[in-house]
């Protein structure tokens, strides 16, 4: 029992209630935003520390014992992914003082921030599927204001499909929850996995695992399912992108790493094959669809669907070590995404496109920029000093270990082709003569500060893995020995 | 009873994909109410449709009916009927920006908007 865990939930929210009052003054809601959004992040930073001196953490909600009551549950991996949201959350409210525009924050923008990070802290510490469930639609309402606030053309067009989508994936979550309700009698997570071990996996509930592969992954947008997200993703401006690049599919992934590695793991010969052919595939539409375009958000929005791939990789590949690279490219995917999309933001604010054949030249007006955006490139490839190389190399290590050489193989060149991408950008946008006709419009160092330091976070979690590998490698165990999980969510 | 239900609930979600599948907006949102109310059956069949009182103790009986599915779908349906207003007000402003209501011309490309 431990009231530190719901903190991240609550936080947030109340920011998120207070700001509405507040929206009669601009400077007060930065303020009170940003001063929120940093406290979340301490308190994340105090929990993770927490989980990892005295192992797992449980608050029962209203002091009802699991499975009667809802439980919150600390495990290292959901405080890790708790700490990372509050990060970016944080940053990204620096990252909108100056982007995105007083007629936007006018109208609740910092309160909606707010509203998504509590549903996306609460997704991630919650232990109860129909409590993930109401999660998911905290943040996807957040999302469903995010998108549309500002009422563009464009933004209502798109937004109007993400809800559709979004509509439909939240009911097939609740089929899935009547359908496991029906066979199990319990919704509990820990409660779930003894119950599902004691009956073992029948057919009944392969398709029940099915059915949340389907729904977790229209959410995380992997390879039938992500047809929704280059339209939806490149609607909103940069800092919106930001947080819904950085936080909302890796939600779907979390999910899909937490049920599969707690639940659903008895018939893993059928289940986590199928993941694997999808994550295969998953990397391979990613990877056409960011080499194929000659746009600076398009191409990062496939890059999105290329992580994804890799992560689901790691996940089905069900070895300790591909698990823990799963997780490292979980984290490093969401800081490396967010300082993409910032940097993204900041090179439309400079140039007023997106099309990559009308940049040119900036290494020499804006020599800073330039080679942060080398660094990221580098870091999302995966090259050693950078923390994009240890979860690959834990993923390939643990893809080879089950004997998935070609899909392994495959994901390795990925990681070329990404860098292509990545670096057309860098040679279009950075090198070659200035474009005389785009005008380089004032200064944007207040886009470069929150994305320098997420990308020293970056560098961070590479060059000092020794220290950051405990938690992670405690992290990993959990999901690997679910026993621990269950144990300490249900000892008497 | 069951049984009923579940082709009550499978006719439900019939319609409700037909429905999202037709050209105009107001359809795809009938659709969706529809889909959700195929979901609230189906999580009430799901939880059992055996007799019992109401779930109210001062009701004198030997069994009650299940009470979690009902606190299940009364949360889906606020959830579901604060997605659906926001939906219609989005459609109405879509109409009045866009002036279309066909999904098929409400696609675009990165030229023009």
């Amino acid at each position: 029992m431990n009231n530190l865990i719901i903190l991240p939930i609550l936080i947030p929210l109340l920011a998120a209630v207070l700001l509405i009052f507040m929206n009669k003054s601009i400077k007060l809601m930065r303020v009170f935003s940003a001063i929120s959004s940093f406290t979340a992040v301490v308190v994340a930073a105090v929990l993770v520390q927490t989980v990892f001196t005295d192992g797992i953490q449980t608050l029962y909600l209203g002091g009802w014992k699991p499975p009667f009551g809802i439980v919150l549950v600390a495990d290292q991996f959901a405080s890790l992914l708790a700490l990372t949201t509050a990060i970016i959350g944080f940053l990204t409210v620096l990252y909108s003082f100056r982007s995105i525009g007083e007629q936007r924050e006018r109208f609740f923008y910092y309160s909606a921030i707010q509203f998504l990070l509590a549903g996306v802290s609460g997704a991630f510490l919650t232990g109860d599927l129909f409590n993930l469930f109401v999660f998911f639609e905290v943040l996807l309402m957040a999302s469903y204001v995010l998108i549309v606030i500002g009422g563009t053309k464009i933004q209502l067009r798109e937004s109007l499909k993400y809800i559709v989508f979004n509509i439909i994936s939240s009911a097939l979550f609740v089929i899935g929850v009547a359908y496991l309700y029906a066979v199990t009698g319990t919704l509990n997570m820990a409660d779930l996995s003894v119950r599902i071990s004691e009956s073992g996996q029948t057919g009944l509930i392969t398709v029940i695992a099915v059915l949340f592969l389907i729904v977790f992954g229209l959410k995380g947008g992997i390879f039938p399912l992500y047809f929704w997200m280059p339209g939806s993703y490149y609607a909103p401006p940069a800092p919106i992108a930001t947080l819904f690049g950085a936080l909302l599919t890796k939600v779907g992934m979390y999910a899909i790493a937490r049920v599969f590695t707690l639940i659903f793991t008895q018939d893993a010969a059928f289940t986590h094959q199928l993941m694997i052919w999808l994550a295969a595939l998953t990397i391979i539409f990613g990877v056409i669809g960011s080499i194929a375009y000659c746009d600076v958000q398009k191409i990062i929005i496939y890059n999105i669907v290329t992580a994804v791939g890799v992560i689901l990789f790691g996940i089905a590949a069900n070895t300790p070590a591909s698990i823990e690279g799963s997780i490292y490219y979980l984290i490093h995917d969401m800081i490396i995404k967010g300082v993409l999309f910032m940097l993204g933001g900041a090179l439309f604010a400079l140039t007023g496109t997106n099309n990559l054949k009308k940049m040119g030249g900036l290494i020499k007006s804006h020599p800073v920029l330039g080679w942060m955006f080398l660094l990221s490139a580098i870091s999302l490839a995966g090259v050693p000093p950078f923390s994009g190389f240890i979860g690959k190399l834990k993923i390939a290590e643990g893809g080879f270990r089950s004997g998935e050489f070609v899909i392994t193989m495959l994901m390795l060149l990925s990681s070329l082709l990404v860098l292509y991408s990545v670096a057309k950008i860098f040679i279009y946008g950075f090198w070659g003569d200035e474009q005389k006709d785009t005008q380089i419009k004032g200064s944007i160092k207040s886009y470069i500060f929150p994305a320098a330091i997420l990308l020293a976070l970056s560098l961070a979690i590479g060059i000092v893995t020794e220290l950051a590998a405990p938690y992670f490698h405690q992290a990993a165990d959990t999901l690997v020995n679910p026993k621990t999980y269950i144990e300490a969510v249900l000892k008497e | 009873m069951e049984i009923l239900m579940a082709f009550i609930v499978g006719f439900l979600f019939m319609a409700a994909t037909y429905l999202m599948l037709s050209k105009s907006l107001l359809r795809v949102i009938i659709g969706t109410a529809v889909l959700s109310h195929g979901v609230h059956l189906l999580l009430l069949t799901m939880g059992g449709l055996k007799k019992g009182a109401p779930p109210i103790l001062n009701e004198e009986a030997t069994s009650y009916v299940d009470p979690l599915p009902q606190a299940l779908i009364l949360t889906a349906i606020v959830i579901a009927f604060g997605v659906t207003s926001f939906l219609l007000v989005m459609a109405f402003r879509a109409y009045q920006e866009l002036k279309v209501d066909d999904m098929d011309q409400m696609r675009g490309n990165d030229q023009h908007e």
